[in-house]
C-alpha cells in the first residue's frame, strides 16, 4: 500500500511538473493573458481619455444648440430657444416661410449678425445629444448614440472621424463669425485639428464608451 | 462700396452699396421700393420678408452682397404671381389688414407657404407664419385668409 501511493504520488509530481512546463509555454499562458489585458486596459484608457475630449466638444453650444432633442434649434452660449418661433420642420430645415436659409446663408453675415454656412440645419432626432428638456446627455450617454449606427446615418469609425475631421457645417463651430452685438462667438474648447485627432485617438482604440448611465 | 446687378421683381437692376448693407435697405433706398418693411432689423418680426430665389427671406439681415444672381421679388410684384395674387384677394375679401405695416411681410410668407403646401394644415400655418408678428392682432384673419387663398388655388 505504502509503494502504491508513493507511485502515484510520483505520478501526480510529473504530471503536475508537466502541466506546469506546458502552460508557461503555451499562447495562452497565464501571464500572457494577463499582459494583453494590461495592454487591453491601457488602449481603452487611452481611448476614453480621447473621448473626454470629444466630449468636450460636441457639448459646446456651437454644436449641441443643433443637436437638440425638441421641435426647435437653440442659441446663444446660454443654449436659449431659438427667437421668431423657427421650428425643426419635417427635415431639419425649417418649414415653408421659415426656413433655415430665411436667414441663414451659406457663409456669416458679420455685418447683420447672422451666422451661416453651407447646407445649415437641424441635426435629426436621432442624433439628438440632449434630453427633452435641453439638458446634454451625459458623456456615457451621448457616446452610445454617436456610435449607435441605427442613429448615425450609418457612419462607423472612419466616417465619424472623416465628419468631425472635414465636413463644412461642422466646420463652423470654428469659424462662427460674429454675433448680433457685434462680438465674436466662442469657440469649442479644442481647435478643430485637436479635434480631429482627439476623434481619431477614440477611432483608433475601438470607440470605447464610458460605461454607466 | 461696391456694385451688384440684382434681378428685382423680374428686372436687372444695378446698385452700388457697401458689401455689408442689408438687402433691405438697397431695396428701400437705392431702389426707392418701399413695400417691403423696417420692423425690427433682427429677423424677430417678418415685416422684411421677400423673396430669394423662392424662399421667403429676412432682408434686414441678408447682405446685398450674398444674393448673387438668385431672383429677387417684393411684394411689388407678389400679385403678377398666381399664388400671390389669390393670397392679395383674400387679404382684401378678409379685410385682414387693421394698420398694415406687418402686412407685406405676412403676405410674402404667406406665398412661401402655399407655393410649398397647397392646403396647408393648421399646423402648417401655425409653423410657417409664427416668425411674422403682428401687433394689431390679425392673425385669425391671416389664417382665414389663407385658408381661402388656398381654396382658391384648388
Amino acid at each position: 500500500m505504502i509503494r502504491g501511493r508513493s507511485g502515484s504520488l510520483l505520478v501526480t509530481i510529473f504530471v503536475l511538473a508537466i502541466s506546469a512546463v506546458w502552460l508557461a509555454a503555451s499562447p495562452g499562458s497565464a501571464g500572457q493573458t494577463a499582459g494583453r489585458t494590461v495592454a487591453s486596459d491601457t488602449r481603452r484608457d487611452a481611448g476614453l481619455a480621447a473621448w473626454d475630449q470629444v466630449y468636450s466638444v460636441l457639448t459646446h453650444p456651437r454644436c449641441i444648440n443643433c443637436h437638440t432633442a425638441t421641435n426647435y434649434p437653440q442659441q446663444g452660449d446660454d443654449r436659449h430657444r431659438h427667437f421668431a418661433n423657427v421650428v425643426r420642420g419635417p427635415d431639419g430645415f425649417g418649414v415653408a416661410g421659415l426656413s433655415c436659409a430665411t436667414c441663414h446663408q451659406a457663409t456669416n453675415a458679420n455685418s447683420t449678425g447672422a451666422p451661416g454656412s453651407h447646407n445649415w440645419h437641424l441635426a435629426p432626432l436621432s442624433m439628438a445629444w440632449q434630453d427633452r428638456d435641453d439638458r446634454p446627455l451625459s458623456s456615457a450617454q451621448l457616446c452610445r448614440v454617436l456610435t449607435d449606427r441605427s442613429k448615425n446615418h450609418g457612419m462607423d469609425g472612419p466616417a465619424l472621424l472623416k465628419h468631425h475631421a472635414e465636413d463644412e457645417l461642422v466646420g463652423w463651430a470654428w469659424e462662427p463669425g460674429l454675433d448680433i452685438t457685434g462680438a465674436q462667438r466662442t469657440l469649442p474648447p479644442l481647435s478643430r485639428p485637436e479635434f480631429a485627432d482627439a476623434t481619431r485617438q477614440w477611432v483608433e482604440a475601438g470607440m470605447p464608451c464610458p460605461s454607466g448611465r | 462700396m461696391d456694385t451688384y446687378q440684382l434681378t428685382v421683381n423680374g428686372q436687372q437692376r444695378t446698385v452700388t452699396a457697401d458689401p455689408g448693407t442689408p438687402l433691405l435697405w438697397v431695396l428701400r433706398e437705392e431702389l426707392k421700393m418701399t413695400g417691403t418693411k423696417y420692423g425690427c432689423g433682427v429677423a424677430a418680426c417678418g415685416a422684411c420678408t421677400v423673396h430669394v430665389a423662392g424662399v421667403a427671406t429676412r432682408s434686414c439681415i441678408v447682405p446685398v452682397s450674398m444674393i448673387g444672381d438668385r431672383p429677387i421679388v417684393t411684394i411689388e410684384a407678389i400679385g403678377d404671381d398666381r399664388v400671390g395674387k389669390a393670397v392679395q384677394d383674400a387679404w382684401v375679401a378678409h379685410d385682414v389688414v387693421q394698420c398694415g405695416y406687418c402686412q407685406s411681410g405676412q403676405i410674402m410668407s404667406a406665398v412661401a407657404l402655399l407655393k410649398s403646401k397647397a392646403q396647408p394644415s393648421e399646423r402648417n400655418i401655425d409653423e410657417s407664419m409664427g416668425g411674422n408678428l403682428c401687433r394689431c392682432g390679425t392673425y385669425p384673419r391671416i389664417r382665414e385668409a389663407i385658408k381661402t387663398a388656398a381654396q382658391q388655388l384648388k
